[in-house]
């Protein structure tokens, strides 16, 4: 049964909305307003810190977000500069960028695709921010990579190793400080070759994401080439903590060497489930029983305590190198903190300067001039990624780093030699991180690499 | 008007002017004031509004109705969301195939584990959703990694062959999705009135459409005959089983409108934005659609959109004021007093917002059982001491028997 309760007020409601819908003039897209998405007018520039503040690497989401508040501090010329007293170039002066002052907005990441993209979303819906930067798995880096591609602003990924949060389906507003899973396993295999020979069979463990699988295509096919044989590879749930039952069956495949393409906490259950089982002390082939870790944290080394002793693995970077740029910064932040920073600090410190340094040098902060910057530093990106350089932990308390195969004892001038010589080539790279510069993906793809 | 009494269509013309005019009503602020903080009114949130609001319209169905608990509805938004993307990546980027299949897709999901719960009730049928739906969970996550790209999530590629689109656009980038060729989701209309702007945006019109259809097919079912069938099931199950009635049908039925429910929410979720984790099946996203439920007033008609906009604006607004915000609100006092607030405020606030939202929850359990809703209706009746009725009146004046 219908009741008609059309009333004047109603009509003129209906009839007002529709004509307003109607008058809508061209729709626009967002990109289309000032020549690029979210471009400063005010006096005031925004960054948008995408942050793990919750759930399982929340952590790490803390330091960088104090890594992230750092650098805000030192672009705006406040605190003792940090890095920006190190550079060549004196373009940053303490003004902000471009004589903007910097300002900052925060969003929860949860480490979750979702959360992370919705967070990213109303920085730039809302908050206008010119660039998101942060996160601490590859899995959100890849979506909020996406987002900001679709959006235009530029993406700076935080701590993500996969192969493919750069390097696949072009895009091309997303940078990373961070290395990659095939820089890892080219900087490790020669050092690999060298301690445990070019005749062994290696088991892989694998998280089961987008990182595990790329770093274990990298380091199989790294290793493969040196002419090890590869017995099985296992991939294990990410959510995982009992290792056990992986771990078992690798006693009896014939294998002699087992990678644990494993981070965080799943790198510490698994490498202590595999000590338990007595891997280390196992005879097979008539050669000693090794693991290896590709990538490593100075929170997993610490996690794993006593059993990380003689297993080799690599990281970016680490507070006690010497460096003038690594000096300043793990001054600065020591300073203010009252403990050293991690490397994912690190890296999400080093890559707001960059982002500032970039715009600052174009004179203009549009992702097309970024991009047009950062390519410039091609030919760096691929030397890097051939002899990137892999600090090797060989016990807590001591550390060696392997350049392109060279082992030195840390810390020493062999290490900023290389670098040095190594960077010679090109020029406009800010001294910030002497072994791994930014990487832009379009050129550092993995097949690209390999052919090289 | 169409089917429904004169205070259910004075609701329907509510929730239509909220829904209609939500970019003004949720940016009350101007653009460049302090309050600017608290504006919801950007194209992503208030999209998350009205699809959380349909997930919770449809999750009342079964629960408001029947009093069955599911504790694994997100299990149905998660297919929804895998079935939209598998179409942007095959068919093509336009959202109502994808739409479509994915409120088939879930329905016929949410038959077969209705089939299969639905033989318990309580606290066991409770239980097994809630293992079926962490199943899935689980599925997505690990076993079925091809068809969901386990922990990363579904995303779009280059590389799809979507037959009725094109896999790249001219420029070499991946298309978006889009409602009519060259009518992009993401479009967007900034009206800019003196200090204030607004946003009008494609996506979430259509959001918003669907809203009003899945509230207004809500009403109609809480009036039906069918909807009295489902009361009668909550208020006595077994009364109605020795009456020699099957009341199986009649909450399966029930069971798959609400799956359709959330798959229909799924599918607008990736058609907003194409991508479909795992993440979306967890129990933790299952728990959410009974918090926003129970938060708005279960049972009633308005209550599970006005809980889904209550607990998404906390997730997205509080969790992003962080100590630098809030020095800058204090900024007036005196150093040590500022600093002694701000430690005060900061559990509360950024990453704390989980622990307001407790509390709030909490609080509207314990002191307004009836939810939001109920909170609404005393304030109107203290207001009218004549108590005929407000907009959110409805539903006392039909009690379950």
């Amino acid at each position: 049964m219908s009741k008609s309760n059309f009333t004047r007020r109603g009509v003129l409601k209906t009839g007002a909305m529709s004509a307003g819908g109607l008058a809508l003039p061209t729709i626009l897209t967002a990109a289309s307003h000032a020549g690029y998405t979210n471009a400063p007018t005010g006096s005031t520039v925004t960054l948008g810190f995408n942050v793990p503040q919750t759930g399982p690497y929340a952590d790490e989401g803390a330091d960088e977000l104090r890594a992230y508040e750092l650098a805000v501090e030192h672009l705006n010329g406040g605190g003792d500069g940090g890095m920006l007293s190190t550079f060549s170039s004196k373009e940053l002066d303490g003004s902000g960028i471009l004589g903007k002052k910097v300002e900052f907005v925060t969003g929860d990441t949860q480490t979750k695709s979702d959360a992370a993209r919705a967070s990213a979303k109303s920085m730039i819906e809302k908050d206008g921010a010119v660039m998101i930067t942060g996160g601490s798995s590859s899995g959100v880096a890849v979506a909020v990579q996406g987002l900001c591609q679709e959006a235009g602003v530029i993406f700076m990924a935080g701590l993500t190793h996969s192969n493919d949060t750069t390097g696949k389906d072009k895009k091309a507003n997303g940078f990373r400080h961070f290395f990659n899973a095939y820089m890892s396993a080219a900087a490790l295999a020669p050092v690999l070759q060298k301690l445990y020979g070019s005749d062994r069979k290696a088991y892989h463990l694998t998280a089961d994401y987008t990182w595990g699988w790329t770093q274990e295509e990298s380091i199989a096919a790294a290793t493969e080439a040196m002419g090890w044989e590869t017995v099985e590879k296992v991939k294990t749930p990410l959510a995982a903590t009992d290792f056990s039952s992986y771990i078992a069956p690798v006693l009896n495949s014939g294998a002699d060497v087992l990678v644990l393409n494993h981070y965080g906490g799943n790198m510490v259950n698994s490498l202590t489930n595999a000590v338990q089982f007595g891997l280390r002390e196992k005879q097979v082939n008539g050669k000693n029983f090794e693991i290896v870790v590709p990538l490593y944290s100075r929170l997993m080394a610490k996690g794993a305590g006593e059993n990380v002793k003689g297993i080799h693995g690599s990281t970016n970077w680490h507070w006690s190198l010497q460096d003038e740029g690594s000096k300043a910064f793990v001054k600065s932040f020591g300073t203010k903190y009252g403990f050293p920073p991690s490397q994912a600090a690190h890296t999400c410190y080093v890559q707001t300067l960059l982002y500032a340094d970039a715009a600052t040098r174009q004179a203009r902060s549009t992702p097309v001039a970024l991009r047009k910057h950062w390519k410039g530093l091609n030919s760096t990106v691929s030397a890097t990624a051939r002899h990137c350089i892999a600090p090797t932990i060989t016990s807590a308390s001591k550390m060696f780093w392997w350049c392109a195969g060279k082992k030195t004892q840390h810390p020493s001038s062999t290490f900023l030699k290389w670098s040095k010589s190594h960077l010679r080539h090109r020029s406009p790279m800010p001294p910030i991180t002497r072994c791994l510069p930014v990487v832009n993906w379009d050129h550092v793809t993995p097949a690209h690499n390999r052919a090289a | 008007m169409f089917g429904l009494d004169k205070k259910d269509f004075n609701l329907f013309l509510v929730v239509a002017a909220m829904a209609l005019l939500a970019p003004f009503i949720l940016n009350p602020f101007p653009t460049d004031s302090a309050l600017a903080q608290f504006n919801a009114g950007y194209p992503d949130l208030m999209q998350r509004f009205v699809i959380f609001g349909i997930f919770a319209i449809g999750f009342n169905i079964l629960f408001g109705l029947t009093g069955y608990l599911s504790f694994g509805h997100a299990a149905f938004l998660g297919v929804g969301s895998y079935s939209a993307v598998w179409v942007f990546k095959l068919l093509g980027m336009n959202v109502l195939p994808a739409i479509a299949l994915s409120v088939v897709v879930a329905g016929l999901f949410a038959l077969l584990i209705g089939f299969v719960s639905l033989r318990r009730s309580g606290i066991y049928f409770s239980i097994l959703t809630l293992a079926f739906a962490q199943m899935s969970f689980n599925l997505a996550y690990s076993v079925l990694t091809p068809i969901t790209n386990g922990e990363t999530g579904l995303q779009l590629t280059l590389n799809d062959p979507r037959i009725l689109g094109s896999s790249a656009t001219a420029d070499g980038s991946i298309p978006v999705t889009n409602l009519l060729p060259g009518l992009e989701i993401r479009s967007a209309y900034d009206l800019v009135i003196g200090p204030w702007s607004f946003t009008f945006n494609v996506g979430y019109y259509l959001c918003a459409l669907f809203l009003l259809l899945a509230f207004y097919l809500s009403v109609r079912i809480f009036r039906s005959p069918f909807g009295m069938m489902l009361r009668a099931v909550k208020s006595n199950q077994q009364r109605m089983h020795y009456t020699g009635l099957n009341t199986r049908p009649y909450t399966l039925a029930a069971f798959v409108i609400s799956g359709m429910y959330a798959g229909l929410a799924g599918g607008l979720m990736a058609s907003m934005d194409p991508l479909a984790g795992a993440e979306r099946m967890q129990w933790t996203a299952s728990g959410e659609v009974v918090l926003m439920t129970i938060l708005g007033g279960a049972g009633t008609l308005i209550g599970p959109v006005l809980g889904a906009g209550f607990i998404k604006y906390f997730e997205n607004i509080f969790s992003k004021i962080n100590d630098n915000v809030l020095h800058g609100w204090f900024a007036f006092m005196p150093d040590g007093l500022e600093d002694f607030i701000v430690t005060i405020i900061h559990p509360f606030i950024g990453k704390g917002w989980h622990l307001t939202l407790g509390i709030l929850f909490m609080l509207v359990v314990i002191f307004l059982p009836g939810g939001l809703v109920e909170g609404g209706q005393r304030i109107a009746k203290m207001f009218r001491k004549k108590s005929e009725g407000t907009d959110t009146h409805v539903d006392a004046k039909h009690p379950a028997e």
